[in-house]
């Protein structure tokens, strides 16, 4: 995986921006095609959780577990299905199952109490304590009109107004970076 | 960067920064803000990423000028009122809405400023074609065949560079003969005349490196004032391989500050090194640092001994970016001259990546290249201003350096290469995003 460009092939760009739903143009394939060969040390085909917590800003965030956990033995092709939600082609429906998917930690299509927390606790951690967290979510529900008990499922998530929701263009900025390169 | 409408707590600075440096940019959780013109304050949010990240990287090249072109004034669109926090009532939306941070994360695995620090240049094949195959064929055979084996050593004089550039094998072969067929007597038979002794024995580790740099057929132009010998100064380098060492030593002898390596470079270290000063230290130990702080500073005391060089990057950067300086080299109370090394691309690559090639490895590749062409400028000695921290210290003149050098500054700390980033920077942001969502609970 040296001179990386030359070991893409038309049908291969193709075959990756089928399964990302056009997500990507070809030449941001392209450019993440580069990204992931130099985040894949050693040419396995996909990227360990070690390689992706030597990005140090990636190992800063507060959610960088829980996303090696989706993201680990990735090969490219759903490694780019997996960003395709941060691209501004993508719908706002597509973003919130996204979203759901990352909650919804074994992955079972409900998303509990439980898991609300676990994300919190991840988001927060030692600076609030368990207590306020389970008050915060349970009244946050209240209002929204569930119960502390009930599961969300996808439905839900969609209900819940979340204009905002991955609205911000940070990565185009990336994305721009790596052409000039 | 405009501070006002940065997170709530207090702005980020460089001064924090230890083992591991923050980045310039936080997360943005807790600096959401539910602001009635909803396009705007998105408008607002995305621009405030971009410029944080373009400042994080330092300022990136003509691209996102068109970002910064774009950017409105901040002050336009938030009035003072808008800009302090008002906690509204939180919503399930508001808790579940996690993609700030998932962005970020993305972002960071899309492209990321510290990666870019050590990518090395990937050989660029030429286009085949007729004509040019066989000249590249050509340029193998020369650089492989003529430039590098050692056939013609024995009749030609290192002396004279331009013979030298036929045999750079044989070059160096000839110059470490000659070194230590003087070195050695000198070191273990002149006891007595200590001062004469060092004379002699930092001329021959000079012509060593000349022949060092005579076998990669170096081109350095050195611009500046020749160094000095004084005490009280501490000169610093930014850092590309270990080749920077012998492209310095060439010109007057340092003593340097290095890791200790394992193999024939530990050898030398051991037996040539000693004799010029140097100082060792171990990445790996903790302790470490507080033994070598002792050494450089009764090293400069010294009257005698040569200056000493410190690479305060602490690792090998590709040339085309600066990472954080340590501090150590700036809290001496000496004068600090700055030392900007360039090396042209064109040529050869001199990045070593010590974690793609071995030491031995990297010298190969340099001495099958046609040349290794750099330039080095020594800059003005600085002293630390009243008032100023070491960390600022170092910042300016890792300014100066990369002004100097034409290269990028980048907000990371060189060690990340080997460690993770501490768990500090992790629990910064998530107090962030705690402060937030409990003042928001009161509103409930």
């Amino acid at each position: 995986m040296g001179n990386t460009s030359s070991m893409l092939t038309q049908y291969d760009i193709e075959e990756v921006q089928e399964h990302c739903n056009h997500a990507f143009s070809q030449q941001e394939i392209v450019s993440l095609y580069h990204r992931f060969c130099q985040l894949d040390r050693n040419s396995s085909g996909f990227i360990t959780g070690d390689e992706f917590l030597s990005v140090p800003e990636f190992a800063v965030n507060p959610l960088s577990q829980r996303l090696l956990r989706m993201l680990d033995g990735l090969n490219f092709k759903e490694f780019v299905a997996f960003l395709s939600a941060f691209s501004p082609r993508i719908s706002l429906q597509q973003k919130i199952e996204f979203l759901f998917k990352v909650y919804d930690f074994n992955s079972n299509g409900k998303v509990t109490f439980d898991d609300i927390l676990s994300v919190l606790r991840d988001l927060t951690g030692s600076f609030i304590s368990e207590q306020q967290r389970q008050e915060v979510i349970t009244r946050v529900l209240e209002e929204a009109g569930y119960r502390r008990d009930s599961s969300l499922v996808l439905s839900d998530f969609m209900r819940v107004r979340m204009y905002y929701c991955f609205q911000y263009l940070y990565y185009k900025l990336s994305f721009r970076s790596l052409f000039t390169d | 960067m405009n501070q006002r409408v940065g997170t709530d707590s207090s702005p980020l600075r460089f001064a924090a920064c230890e083992s591991a440096s923050l980045p310039l940019f936080a997360t943005f959780i807790g600096a959401r803000r539910r602001a009635p013109p909803a396009r705007t304050h998105r408008q607002i949010g995305s621009q405030l990423v971009g410029r944080r990240i373009l400042a994080a990287m330092g300022g990136l090249d003509s691209s996102s000028m068109e970002t910064d072109l774009d950017r409105p004034n901040i002050e336009e669109y938030l009035t003072t009122e808008t800009i302090r926090e008002v906690p509204k009532k939180l919503h399930l939306s508001d808790l579940l809405d996690i993609s700030p941070t998932l962005t970020e994360a993305a972002g960071a695995i899309v492209d990321d400023s510290f990666t870019r620090c050590f990518k090395s240049n990937s050989p660029e094949p030429w286009n085949w074609n007729i004509y040019l195959f066989p000249l590249w064929c050509l340029g193998v055979v020369v650089r492989y065949g003529i430039l590098f084996p050692a056939s013609f050593s024995w009749l030609v004089s290192f002396s004279n560079l331009i013979s030298c550039m036929f045999c750079r094998v044989g070059v160096l072969a000839l110059g470490w003969i000659v070194f230590f067929a003087a070195f050695l007597p000198v070191h273990f038979l002149i006891r007595g005349h200590d001062k004469w002794r060092c004379k002699i024995e930092r001329k021959l580790v000079e012509m060593m490196c000349s022949v060092f740099v005579a076998s990669w057929t170096g081109v350095i132009k050195y611009h500046g004032p020749r160094p000095s010998r004084r005490p009280q100064q501490v000169f610093v380098a930014n850092h590309t391989s270990m080749i920077d060492f012998i492209i310095l030593e060439q010109m007057t002898a340092f003593a340097v500050i290095m890791q200790k390596h394992p193999g024939w470079v530990g050898f030398i270290q051991k037996t040539i090194l000693e004799s010029v000063g140097c100082i060792w230290f171990n990445r790996t130990e903790s302790k470490d640092r507080e033994v070598v702080a002792t050494k450089i500073r009764e090293h400069t005391q010294g009257v005698d001994n040569n200056p000493l060089l410190i690479f305060p990057e602490g690792t090998c950067v590709n040339n085309h970016y600066t990472v954080m300086f340590k501090k150590g080299a700036f809290e001496l109370g000496c004068a600090v001259c700055p030392v900007a090394i360039k090396y042209n691309k064109i040529f050869v690559d001199a990045f070593w990546n010590s974690k793609k090639q071995s030491f031995t490895t990297h010298l190969a590749q340099l001495m099958t290249s046609w040349a290794v062409v750099c330039d080095v400028w020594y800059l003005e000695p600085q002293y630390i201003r009243p008032g100023e921290i070491p960390i600022e210290f170092a910042e300016r003149v890792r300014d100066m350096i990369s002004v100097r050098a034409g290269l990028k500054k980048v907000p990371w700390d060189g060690y990340l290469k080997y460690f993770r980033p501490s768990p500090k920077l992790t629990e910064r942001k998530q107090q962030i995003f705690a402060e937030s969502v409990l003042k928001r609970l009161e509103e409930i």
